[in-house]
């Protein structure tokens, strides 16, 4: 008998296979072209533009809308992408409700800012559907550069490098590249295999060689790595996870949620992952958001997200808060992880005094065949010798790091919000760094 | 309830709004359509010759510019004059004026320059009992290559010409069309006034080109790979139709003869504006085009809501309201000094005032770190520029300085009234009194 959604415990395939592709699909379906006109026609063309500054790649955000309202989007796409080589991607999972268009003076006037991530997305589509690469390499330089992670900070890295010429090597842990793009974001987000296409799209500059299956300190040393190169690049993520460490959270059904996502990210129709019909996701980030709502989305009867603190300290935006919502999420504030049972997860209640976050005494069981565990991630693997920050591998504005001739960038390196629009700044300015050394 | 009714000329009508004579008004379907959907009048499509009727292009008629939303304009057309046979239009003409008789049917005519042909056109008109003629001197292409339409209109003295013909021969009160394709439209409409015209409209339509299809670099509207000029009408030729409207409504010589005003009128507002220049009704066109005929009853509410609201009783009473401030360049106060003033609290930090002015103007518009935008009166001329860009309406605007109160940019006191024709700069100046 099939399941569905009120099949008890874990089942896969609750919904149909069509309704799990119709739930998958575009978060934001592409413009066409007269929904982009419009859009793009909203845009001031702001003097030394607030949502520029607000990007962490600084695209010409005026500039680029400008060029598609006057029919140009592969011009458009240019130049995004000439200051961030994700930027279709970015355009998907960048949470421009805090960024670009938070600041957007249509914001201000109006409460409606221009949609900027739809319209880079219309631009660079424009372009990648063409299947050319805007930039043309540099001639060879001879330098030679191992770049670990095939990530958003080690892609924008790597293609920068390769661009000046460098012969790069880029090495991923695991069977193929992408990193978090491939097996971290929501679905939803960037569906029909798109981190797959701009990964192949982006190593189309060339002079890029692709080491995936090697992970550092399993046959790849940095020693070994900096002997072979010229520099290296760490855009290693953050590999590990916050342990929690409560009664029973080794029970069957408990899972980290970073493992779940990246299996279902890999299931190619989602029908055989499991759900529960009961989920309770601890956490308060962007991964909690994207585990309960895609448990949802799988067709689970509850999902509750639990978050110790307050909804206004919760990490994840108010959008994203809103689109948990408004899939049948329930959000839960201030209830704090304690036990794990055959009946269920319990949740203290919590309150803030004098600053601390301390527990109530009440307690409230909530029925959960599957607990995914969202309670950050941790640096893992880094090589001995680096200087460790605040739990990150310490670098300086241009990425450098402790150990001379070695960069990092992303979310395994200190400093800048763990996003992919973040890595790619990173990236690409340590891919600068690193070229202005080797062309000294 | 504000008093709607005009009489132009001697022609009733329930609203000062007409259809001007185009593509609208060329069937009986459309003009009754027209009429059961509230409108004062209709100028028929011009009328031609009797004889074989004009063959129009079986390729596109129109152009167009467009807003980003696709709204239209701007409207270029090459239709020629009705091109359907003078009797069947004749006919239409008569039975929907019995049926209409409150309504305003003025029939537009364009026949060669020569006596007889006018003469026996306007014979024809008087049978249908529509209300008088208007006599189409404007129409900017095909025709006018034919010596008639704009040709005509382009020659002061065969519009006195034809108008003496036409009053010769009819009683009908007598309309004349101007093109605005001259360099000065006085001269048109002194020569119309000078041959007896009733009345001028104006303006038809300029020549253009809307656009180039930059793949076969042909003009738009294209007609089997290439095109020939239009004529071009809507919101885009309202300033222009504006201007010379009010042009003839100041000048002494033609001060008081009446006007149709025409050009891009799309709203009630638009209207009020032709009529407070001097127009004593308006034809409407293009706006009919792209929305269909009901929009003539936003026309009517927000004509009678605003004059109510005003105080206006009749729309008489509202023509040529603006006339008398309409003035030439050398009579503005040249000491009336005003400064820009951004309001902090409207602005949405854009920094368009700041670009605009920096990089085209005068410097005068501050930008710090944090976005705040302030004018330095020392700089600013007070051209208007930062609140043209400004997306904000009332955000910035220009706060006039009190007469003795020091102009920062000068230094100087504010003067009382003095214009350019005293200016101690200008060699004819005449010696202050």
């Amino acid at each position: 008998m099939p399941s569905d959604p009120f099949t008890p415990g874990m089942a896969a395939g609750r919904l149909s296979r069509e309704d799990i592709a119709a739930n998958f699909a575009d978060l934001h379906p592409p413009l066409d072209h007269h929904a982009a006109l419009v859009a793009a026609d909203r845009c001031y063309f702001c003097h030394d533009a607030p949502c520029m500054d607000a990007c962490p790649t600084t695209i010409d955000i005026p500039l680029f809308i400008r060029q598609i309202a006057t029919g140009t989007p592969e011009a458009a796409a240019k130049t995004i992408l000439s200051q961030n080589i994700l930027g279709g991607m970015c355009a998907r999972v960048c949470p421009t409700e805090t960024l670009c268009e938070e600041v957007c003076v249509r914001e201000t006037a109006e409460g409606k800012p221009v949609i900027i991530g739809q319209l880079q997305r219309y631009a660079t589509d424009a372009l990648m559907a063409k299947g050319a690469h805007p930039f043309r390499r540099d001639a060879e330089t001879g330098r030679k550069v191992a770049v670990v992670g095939a990530g958003p900070a080690g892609l924008a890295c790597a293609h920068r490098l390769a661009l000046k010429g460098h012969a790069v090597t880029l090495f991923d842990a695991r069977a193929k590249g992408g990193g978090l793009n491939e097996f971290g974001i929501a679905a939803y987000k960037a569906p029909g295999q798109f981190a797959q296409a701009e990964l192949d799209w982006v190593l189309g500059i060339g002079g890029i060689k692709v080491n995936y299956g090697q992970r550092l300190g399993d046959g790849l040393t940095l020693a070994g790595l900096q002997k072979d190169h010229d520099a290296v690049f760490l855009g290693i993520g953050l590999a590990g996870v916050n342990r929690l460490e409560i009664e029973g959270a080794a029970r069957d059904g408990v899972e980290d949620a970073v493992d779940w996502i990246a299996r279902m990210r890999q299931s190619p129709d989602k029908t055989d992952i499991a759900v529960g019909r009961n989920v309770v996701v601890i956490g308060g980030g962007m991964t909690a958001v994207d585990a309960a709502v895609q448990a949802k989305l799988l067709g689970a009867d509850n999902v509750t997200i639990a978050y110790r603190r307050d909804r206004a300290a919760m990490p994840a935006s108010p959008f994203e808060q809103d689109l948990a919502a408004s899939k049948g999420v329930r959000l839960l504030f201030n209830m704090a992880p304690k036990a794990i049972t055959a009946d269920g997860i319990v949740l203290a209640r919590t309150e803030a005094r004098n600053g601390k976050l301390v527990e109530t005494g009440e307690t409230v069981t909530l029925p959960a065949d599957q607990v995914l565990k969202a309670i950050g991630q941790t640096l893992a693997g880094a090589p001995e010798g680096l200087t460790i920050e605040g739990g990150k591998i310490a670098v300086d504005a241009a990425g450098r790091t402790s150990i001379d001739g070695v960069w990092a960038g992303g979310d395994c390196a200190l400093g800048g919000e763990d996003l992919t629009v973040t890595a790619v700044a990173e990236g690409r300015d340590a891919a600068e760094d690193i070229h202005k050394r080797l062309t000294a | 309830m504000a008093d709607l009714t005009t009489t132009f000329i001697g022609i009733k009508s329930p609203n000062p709004f007409w259809l001007a004579s185009a593509p609208p008004t060329d069937k009986e379907y459309n003009v009754r359509r027209a009429f059961e959907a509230g409108w004062g009048g209709v100028v028929w499509k011009t009328l031609g010759e009797a004889g074989p009727p004009i063959v129009n292009v079986n390729g596109p008629r129109y152009g167009a510019i467009w807003g980003a939303d696709r709204r239209l304009l701007g409207l270029n057309n090459i239709e020629l004059i009705t091109d359907r046979p003078l009797e069947v239009n004749l006919e239409e003409i008569t039975r929907v004026k019995k049926d209409y008789p409150d309504r305003a049917v003025v029939v537009s005519l364009m026949v060669p320059c020569e006596e007889g042909p006018w003469r026996d056109i306007v014979r024809k008109v008087e049978d249908t009992g529509a209300d008088g003629v208007e006599l189409n001197f404007g129409c900017p292409h095909g025709m006018a290559e034919r010596g008639m339409g704009s040709a005509v209109g382009q020659v002061p003295e065969y519009i006195q010409m034809v108008t003496e013909w036409v009053k010769k021969y009819s009683d009908l009160p007598c309309i004349v069309k101007l093109t605005p394709n001259i360099t000065n439209i006085l001269y048109p409409a002194e020569a119309a006034m000078r041959g007896g015209a009733d009345a001028v409209s104006l303006i038809n339509t300029i020549n253009s080109i809307t656009s180039v299809n930059l793949d076969t670099f042909a003009p738009e509207p294209t007609i089997d790979g290439v095109g020939a000029h239009g004529g071009y009408c809507g919101p885009a030729v309202k300033p222009i139709a504006l201007n010379m409207v009010a042009e003839i409504a100041r000048n002494p010589a033609t001060a008081g003869l009446p006007i149709s005003g025409i050009g891009g009128v799309t709203t009630w507002r638009d209207a009020a504006e032709f009529i407070a220049l001097g127009a004593g009704n308006v034809q409407v066109c293009t706006a009919a085009m792209t929305y269909g005929f009901k929009i003539v009853q936003e026309m009517i509410s927000g004509l009678s809501q605003w004059m109510d609201e005003h105080g206006h009783e009749s729309v008489e009473s509202i023509v040529g309201r603006s006339v008398p401030k309409v003035k030439n360049w050398q009579d503005l106060n040249l000491n009336y000094v005003t400064k820009a003033v951004i309001d902090q609290s409207a602005c949405i930090k854009c920094g368009r005032c700041f670009a605009a002015c920096e990089d085209t103007s005068h410097q005068a518009i501050t930008m710090s770190d944090d976005r705040v935008f302030e004018v330095d009166d020392a700089e600013c001329v007070a051209c208007n520029l930062c609140v043209n860009v400004c997306p904000v309406d009332n955000c910035i605007t220009m706060k006039e300085l009190g007469q003795g109160e020091v102009d920062p940019r000068t230094g100087q006191k504010v003067a009382p009234y003095a214009n350019w024709t005293t200016h101690p700069n200008n060699p004819a100046a005449k010696a202050a009194e």
